[in-house]
């Protein structure tokens, strides 16, 4: 064992980017890249863990020019309470997935990069890959690489960065992590409509998300007792967003008037019930989590009278509980989109690929590209196949 | 700057290459005649030019596909053009190259407002984007400064900005979807209209990728809602510094405005002595837009007086009406037409942190000094991005040379300061020879690895981007 790779409830655990460049490059099996380890998403990996955990600590926060670089294995937490005490934070508001996942343990800015996990505010905002600005990682040959930088706008080189969002450790390891953050807003308001069926309600929110007010949530979700609410967002100013609040609820008079919330304790439960998809905390099923154009969302619930659905984005975003073991994808046939099987037991993940299966041209590119990056298939093998 | 030369095998089978071309193609759809050919010998950087062997003007996906496979049989290089705007040399062709121009490839396929995207061939004119949705209340964002002539095709090869991305992003953050044509002539679909794309962001990969991966047909782009209305105030300052320190201080206050543009003392006075804007006769200026309803841009508006009024402006000026709002980003808008009509110039386009700001321009001062050449500062404060103009006589021998090594001065000091070569313009062949200032062999091997998955042959604008000696090993391997 190298000096600076030590090892932590059985995972390998390195201290620096130097160790792990040493560990990587002598490697001699598989090795399953976690951060906090809870988003144990994709094929069941076989492999030693390795955690970036002790990758921690923040590089560089420049509040006044909403940046910040932060070692991978930092806590998420963390993150938040720093950016929270200069009135910033992460825009594209990372969903925590241990409630839906029943997982334990700290998540790590690195691996919301590695999953490209976004929230609500994605249709407004954008995702978390659109706020990546720089990345440094370590191949699978122990080959230290750097993309993007600090900067808001880059050019320079092809965008690593894009490429590592997302790709789930299958390239490298993510040691350091850059991102623009924005100002947190002086305050946010939800409008709830109640009674809507789900026809109406995604009309409601495509008619809100075409307004000029800026609305930074539309999600249309079950409430303990089954009966839905549709609910939109609006952040910022607070003149501005009682008089947006205003013009939308005049609009969308016809959809009923909206209870507002403007209580921050509240606003924020009621979002992160959405973006933690808390409907389907402690409940029996698989759950699938499906992207297609907002105005198919009527369509995806038609063909699957059996499931429980919560819709985010507008109804771009549509999560299905489902009886355990159930292959969705086949019966989304002619709804332009993909499903991707975010909760089921380790079984059913090797039967049923948990990501959507790529056009053969496509996979062929990615395929190709983890070969260059990971010629020796040790970093999470197999794991988006 | 060098470029390899014409591959002699190449040249010798003009005739069958162009043939096969020919067969494959529509009439009037290749253009091989020397006299016509010279209209695609360069593009925006125009200090260089060299006309391609033959240029193909397909008008579908399918005709792009069977030239792409040609050019692979043949192993021809081939360049891929949108309208010819590149400022870094994208557009460039080899004289063994065959051009495949995308300005055929124009219609909009398909306006979907209920999901606020919409489809367009790649060769659409970015301005023409938003024209097609505007009368709907919506826009498409990225809006680089050449966007009434640049096509999408090239948007997406560059990832174009434009001045209105601090609120909105650049080309990357608005694509949803591409159609392309790989490098063997196989069509891909990634990502599409949905926000998010399954898989390794392919799609992320190719945004940007100067035109080295493939030829995007097709491009889904994310459309806006138009915002109720916007105004730009004007503040003048005494200084870079306090400028500078002013853009940190509105952005902490936790203002979004769409675009902070700083001008410097030579620049203003240019623009001045051009377009009468009536600026204010100042060592800096910055112009401020933000947008919303008429109250909500008078608080934000209100709080930026606020603010700046802490660094002791010596002048804020309020646009009251259409005609002032007008008036104010007249001169910025002029800008590098007025510097043009004095002189000869060099834009640059590295970006730096914000908070570099005060020590990168007192460095381009010093720069400007040793080299005894004159430099005009305007650009995108908010989010970093410079575009230092340095003028120089194109009629005097040496000047162009001295002006491109001061330009790499400029930008070495951009990568220092924890910035980069180009935050929206591209690398092309401009800024090639650069890359090791800020990337290792290591960085640079990376980035080269997905054009080998791209494009095995390395037939794709292979000349660009990485300097040729760490590219060479790769090209020579694909030969």
């Amino acid at each position: 064992m190298a000096s600076g790779n030590t090892i932590e409830n059985g995972a390998l655990a390195p201290e620096d980017e130097a160790a792990l460049a040493e560990l990587l490059a002598s490697a001699d099996g598989p090795l399953r890249i976690a951060g906090g380890g809870t988003r144990p998403i994709g094929r069941p990996v076989r492999g030693r863990v390795l955690t970036t955990r002790r990758l921690s600590g923040v590089s560089l926060y420049e509040p006044g020019a909403l940046t910040l670089v932060v070692g991978a294995g930092t806590p998420l937490a963390e993150v938040e309470a720093l950016l929270a005490a200069e009135g910033q934070r992460l825009p594209f508001e990372p969903m925590d997935h241990r409630g839906l996942l029943g997982t334990t343990g700290e998540p790590t800015i690195g691996g919301v990069a590695a999953a490209n996990v976004s929230g609500p505010r994605r249709v407004r905002a954008g995702a978390c890959r659109d706020f990546l600005l720089g990345v440094r990682f370590v191949d699978g040959t122990g080959t230290v690489v750097r993309s993007g930088g600090r900067v808001m706008k880059n050019v320079t080189g092809y965008d690593l960065v894009r490429l590592m969002a997302g790709s789930f450790g299958t390239l490298g390891v993510l040691t350091e992590v850059a991102f623009k953050v924005l100002p947190a807003p002086e305050l946010a308001a939800t409008l709830a409509f109640e009674g809507l069926d789900l026809r109406e309600a995604v009309l409601l929110m495509t008619r809100a998300l075409a307004s000029p007010w800026e609305v930074s949530g539309a999600a249309h979700v079950p409430g303990a007792d089954g009966t839905f609410r549709t609910l939109l967002r609006l952040e910022g100013f607070a003149d501005s967003v009682h008089y947006r609040a205003g013009r939308l609820a005049e609009r969308l008079s016809g959809f009923g008037a909206p209870e507002t919330d403007t209580e921050p304790a509240s606003v924020a439960a009621t979002w992160r019930e959405v973006r933690d998809v808390g409907p389907f905390h402690e409940r029996e099923g698989d759950v699938w989590r499906i992207s297609v154009k907002g105005t198919d969302a009527p369509e995806v619930a038609e063909r699957f009278p059996e499931a429980s659905f919560m819709f985010d984005w507008g109804g771009g975003l549509v999560w299905a509980l489902v009886p355990p073991g159930t292959e969705l994808r086949a019966r989304l046939d002619g709804i332009p989109g993909h499903a991707t099987l975010v909760r089921a037991d380790a079984t059913t993940r090797e039967r049923i690929a948990p990501f959507p299966p790529e056009p053969a041209a496509v996979a062929t590119l990615s395929e190709g590209l983890r070969r260059k990056f990971d010629p020796r298939g040790i970093l999470n093998p197999g794991l988006m196949t | 700057m060098h470029i390899p030369p014409a591959d002699p095998k190449i040249l010798a089978r003009r005739d069958r290459i162009v043939a096969a071309l020919r067969a494959a193609l529509p009439e009037g759809a290749v253009i091989d005649d020397p006299a016509e050919t010279r209209a695609y010998e360069c593009d925006a950087l125009t200090a260089y030019r060299c006309p391609p062997m033959a240029v193909t003007l397909p008008s579908s996906t399918e005709e792009v596909s069977r030239i792409m496979r040609i050019c692979h049989d043949e192993g021809v290089p081939v360049v891929p053009r949108g309208s010819g705007t590149s400022l870094a040399g994208g557009a460039l062709p080899t004289a063994d190259s065959v051009v495949i121009g995308v300005s055929r490839l124009n219609k909009v396929l398909e306006t979907d407002l209920d999901n606020r995207f919409i489809r367009v061939e790649a060769g659409r004119t970015n301005l023409s984007i938003t024209k097609a949705v505007e009368a709907e209340g919506f826009f498409y964002a990225p809006d680089p400064s050449s966007q009434l002539a640049c096509a999408i095709a090239g948007n997406i090869g560059m990832n174009s900005g434009g001045a209105h991305c601090l609120k909105y992003g650049v080309t990357t953050n608005n694509l949803l979807g591409v159609r392309m044509v790989l490098a063997d002539g196989t069509i891909v679909e990634l990502g599409g209209p949905m926000m998010d794309a399954p898989g390794l962001d392919l799609l992320g990969v190719v945004c940007g990728s100067e035109g080295q991966l493939g030829i995007v047909t097709e491009a889904t782009l994310r459309i806006l809602p138009r915002p109720e209305g916007a105004r730009p105030v004007l503040v003048g300052f005494s200084s870079n510094e306090v400028a500078g320190a002013c853009v940190a201080d509105i952005i902490k206050a936790g203002i979004l405005p769409v675009a902070i543009e700083f001008m410097d003392r030579p620049c203003i006075r240019a623009t001045e002595a051009f377009a009468h804007a009536g600026y204010p006769d100042c060592e800096a200026l910055l112009i401020v837009e933000v947008e919303g309803s008429p109250d909500e841009i008078d608080h934000q508006i209100g709080l930026i007086r606020q603010i700046a009024t802490l660094h002791d402006p010596v002048e804020f000026r309020e646009a009251r009406s259409e005609e002032e709002a007008a008036r104010i980003w007249l001169g910025r808008k002029s800008a590098f037409g007025a510097v043009g009509q004095i002189n000869d110039y060099i834009c640059l386009d590295g970006t730096i942190p914000v908070s570099e700001l005060p020590r990168v321009l007192a460095g381009i001062r010093r720069l400007a000094e040793h080299y005894e050449l004159e430099v005009a500062n305007v650009f995108h404060a908010g989010d970093g991005n410079m575009h230092p103009l340095i003028l120089f006589n194109a009629n005097e021998p040496g000047e162009l040379a001295k002006a491109e090594a001061m330009g790499a001065d400029i930008l070495r000091l951009c990568v220092e300061v924890g910035g980069c070569l180009t935050g929206e313009h591209g690398v092309g062949v401009e800024k090639r020879d650069l890359m090791d200032a800020q990337f290792t062999p290591a960085d640079l091997e990376a980035q080269m690895r997905v054009k080998d998955v791209f494009d095995p042959k390395w037939i794709l604008n292979p000349a660009k981007v990485f300097p040729l000696e760490a590219s060479a090993s790769h090209r020579r391997a694909a030969a």
